[in-house]
C-alpha cells in the first residue's frame, strides 16, 4: 500500500500543483519520483507531527492541497488537538495518511500498533476516516480525498499486502465496495481484513454457507444503504478490522444498528481486545491473538449461526 | 516618529475599550489583553500590509493572534482600523455574538486563526509562510504569543523547523509580561533567557520594550535574509492602568464599575 501511495502521489502532485506532501521523517527513497518532480512540494518536517499538522493547516488556509504522512499513531494520537482544532475546527482540506496502522507494524510493539485511533478521529466533526483493503483503493482513496473539499483520514498497511481488486475500482468516500456475493453472512472488512474476509469466505463456502464480501472502506460517513441491505437480508453481519471493537467499524455499525428498527441480522464485531498488545508478534500472530484469521473468524461465524 | 503621539493616544483608548468590554462581558485576560496592545499597534497601523477592504486578499500580510485569550485586544485594533463596525464590540462575549471570548474560525474579517489553545498560532504562520513560498506570493506572516504559549511543545517544534525552512518572511513576536495564568513564568518554567533561546533555534532575535510603539515597528520591520524574526517584547501585564500593572489577579479578574471609572482617569481620557 505505501507503494502505491507513493506513486498516486506523485502523479497528483504533477497534476495539481496545489498538491503538497509533509512527511514526518519517514519514507526513505519512497518519495524520490516525488522529490525529483516536484523538488518545491516535498517537505520532511523532522520528527515533529504535532507542528506537521499545524503547518498543514497553515497551508490549507494558504490554498493549497497538502498530504500528511507519517506512521499511524505518531500522526494521530499525537497531534489530537492540532488535527482537531487547526484541521477541522477551521474545516481545512488537508488529508492525513497514517501508515502501518492497526497490527501493521505489529513486531514493533504496542507503541507503534493502532487500534484506536479511528474510534478517537471519527469523533471529530467533518472528518471522512477511511481505511482502504489494498493498492488499488489507496490509489483510488487518495484520487477521491483530493476531490473532497474536507478534512480527511487515510490510514493504510504496510508495503507487500495481497492486491485484491485486478483493477482500481471506482472509489468514493462512503460507498463501500462489494467484492463477492453471497445469501447468507455478510462480511464487512475495513483496510487490511479484506484478504481474510475472503478467506472467511471460502472457508465458510466448503461449509456450505454462502457469504457476501464487501470492503467497507469507510468507516465515516457510513455507507447507510450497505448496512441497511445488510442487517435486512442476511442472518449476520461480520465487521472485520485490525481495529478495537470499540470506536472503530464494530462500534460505529452497532451504535448506527441501535437505532435501525428493521435490523433481521445480529451483528458480530471481530477486531482487537480491549487490551495492549504486550506479547511479541509478527502481525499474523498478532491477528491469532485477537482471533482475526480466516480460521477463527469463521468457526465464530459457524457457531453464531448454530 | 512623527506620528508616535497619536499611536500613543490610540493605545491609551484601546486600553480603556478593552475594560470596558471585560466589564460589559464579565470576560477574563484584561491583564493579556492590555499587555499586548502596543505590539498590535505597531503591527496594524505601521507594518502589516492588510486592507481593511480587501480583509482576503490571498496576497495579504498575515496576523495571527496565538493568544487567542488577548482576543478583545485583537477585535478593538481591528475594529479600529475599519474592519467591521466598532458596535460589534458592544456584544462582544455575549451570547451569540460574533464575537467570541476566544476567536472562532471566520467569526469577523481581519481573524486569520481560530486560537485560544496555546502553541497553535506558530506552526499555523509556519504552514502559511511556505504557502507563500510555494505559491511564490510576496506576504509577511506575523505571530504574536504570550510568554505562558513558550511552555507549550509545539513552539519549539515550530521554532526549529521555520529556520530549516529558511523563513525570512515569518516573525514571531512573544508578549514577554513575565506572568502566566498562574505564576510568575520563570518559575514556572525555565524560561529566561528567552533571547538566547531562540538566537540559539536559528532566529534572527532581538529584545525590545515592548510599549515603545515605534521601537516594535523598526523591529516588526526587520527581515533577516534566511532567517525568521523572533522578536521578544519586554512587556507589563495589565499595562496602562496603576492597580493592574504586574498584578496577575487582573488575569481574571472583572473590572467593576469604580475601576472602570478609575482606570479611564488614569489613561486621560474624558
Amino acid at each position: 500500500m505505501r507503494n502505491a501511495f507513493a506513486k498516486q502521489i506523485t502523479e497528483l502532485a504533477q497534476a495539481d500543483e496545489r498538491v503538497v506532501l509533509l512527511s514526518g521523517d519517514i519514507g526513505n527513497r519512497l518519495f524520490d519520483d516525488l522529490k525529483a518532480k516536484c523538488p518545491d512540494r516535498f517537505f520532511n518536517c523532522g520528527v515533529a507531527e504535532a507542528n506537521m499538522i499545524g503547518v498543514a493547516a497553515g497551508m490549507a488556509l494558504s490554498g493549497l492541497r497538502p498530504i500528511c504522512y507519517t506512521i499511524t499513531p505518531f500522526i494521530t494520537y499525537r497531534c489530537m488537538e492540532q488535527i482537531r482544532i487547526d484541521v477541522c475546527y477551521h474545516h481545512q482540506p488537508v488529508v492525513i495518511v497514517g501508515t502501518g496502522s492497526g497490527l501493521s507494524y505489529a513486531s514493533l510493539g504496542a507503541t507503534h500498533h493502532s487500534c484506536e485511533e479511528m474510534g478517537m478521529l471519527r469523533l471529530l466533526p467533518g472528518l471522512a476516516v477511511i481505511a482502504p483493503a489494498d493498492a488499488m483503493e489507496v490509489r483510488g482513496a487518495m484520487k477521491a480525498a483530493l476531490k473532497h473539499p474536507h478534512p480527511v483520514y487515510i490510514r493504510i498497511g504496510k508495503k507487500g499486502e495481497p492486491v485484491v481488486h485486478k483493477t482500481e475500482p471506482n472509489f468514493e468516500i462512503g460507498k463501500a465496495i462489494p467484492v463477492r456475493d453471497g445469501k447468507d453472512v455478510c462480511l464487512l472488512s475495513a483496510g487490511n481484513m479484506l484478504p481474510a474476509a475472503l478467506e472467511t469466505a471460502d472457508l465458510l463456502a466448503a461449509q456450505k454457507i454462502s457469504a457476501k464480501v464487501v470492503s467497507f472502506h469507510t468507516i465515516k460517513p457510513l455507507d447507510e444503504a450497505t448496512l441497511a441491505d445488510a442487517f435486512k437480508n442476511f442472518k449476520l453481519v461480520i465487521t472485520m478490522e485490525e481495529h478495537s471493537i470499540l470506536g472503530g467499524l464494530g462500534g460505529s455499525v452497532a451504535e448506527w444498528l441501535s437505532s435501525f428498527p428493521a435490523a433481521k441480522a445480529r451483528l458480530i464485531r471481530c477486531g482487537t481486545a480491549d487490551e495492549f498488545l504486550h506479547e511479541t508478534a509478527e502481525q499474523e500472530e498478532a491477528r491469532e491473538h485477537f482471533g482475526l484469521t480466516a480460521a477463527a473468524m469463521s468457526a465464530r461465524i459457524k457457531t453464531a449461526l448454530g | 516618529m512623527s506620528d508616535a503621539p497619536n499611536l500613543e493616544f490610540i493605545a491609551r483608548q484601546l486600553r480603556f475599550k478593552l475594560i470596558q468590554m471585560s466589564h460589559a462581558a464579565g470576560t477574563p485576560h484584561l491583564a493579556s489583553a492590555m499587555s499586548c496592545v502596543d505590539i498590535l499597534i505597531a503591527a496594524y497601523w505601521n507594518v502589516a500590509k492588510i486592507d481593511a477592504a480587501n480583509p482576503a486578499d490571498a496576497n495579504r500580510d498575515r496576523f495571527i493572534l496565538s493568544k487567542g485569550h488577548a482576543a478583545s485586544a485583537l477585535y478593538a485594533v481591528l475594529a479600529e482600523r475599519g474592519f467591521f463596525p466598532k458596535d460589534w464590540l458592544d456584544s462582544f462575549g455575549k451570547h451569540r455574538a460574533r464575537l467570541a471570548e476566544q476567536p472562532a474560525p471566520n467569526c469577523a474579517p481581519g481573524v486569520e486563526l481560530a486560537t485560544g489553545s496555546l502553541g497553535h498560532g506558530l506552526p499555523v504562520g509556519v504552514g502559511m509562510a511556505m504557502a507563500a513560498r510555494i505559491q511564490k506570493r510576496d506576504y509577511r506572516v506575523f505571530v504574536c504569543m504570550s510568554d505562558g504559549e513558550c511552555n507549550e511543545g509545539t513552539v519549539w517544534e515550530a521554532a526549529m523547523f521555520a529556520p530549516a525552512q529558511k523563513l525570512e518572511k515569518l516573525t514571531v513576536v512573544i508578549d514577554y509580561n513575565k506572568w502566566q495564568a498562574t505564576g510568575r513564568s520563570n518559575e514556572v518554567m525555565a524560561m529566561h533567557p528567552l533571547r538566547d533561546k531562540w538566537t540559539a533555534f536559528g532566529w534572527d532575535a532581538h529584545e525590545v520594550d515592548g510599549h515603545d510603539i515605534s521601537a516594535v515597528t523598526r523591529l516588526l520591520k526587520n527581515i533577516c535574509p534566511g532567517k525568521p524574526t523572533a522578536i521578544i517584547a519586554n512587556t507589563i501585564k495589565g499595562k496602562g492602568v496603576s492597580f493592574m500593572q504586574d498584578d496577575n489577579n487582573w488575569h481574571y479578574r472583572i473590572p467593576n464599575p469604580e475601576e472602570v471609572e478609575a482606570a479611564r482617569k488614569e489613561l486621560g481620557l474624558a
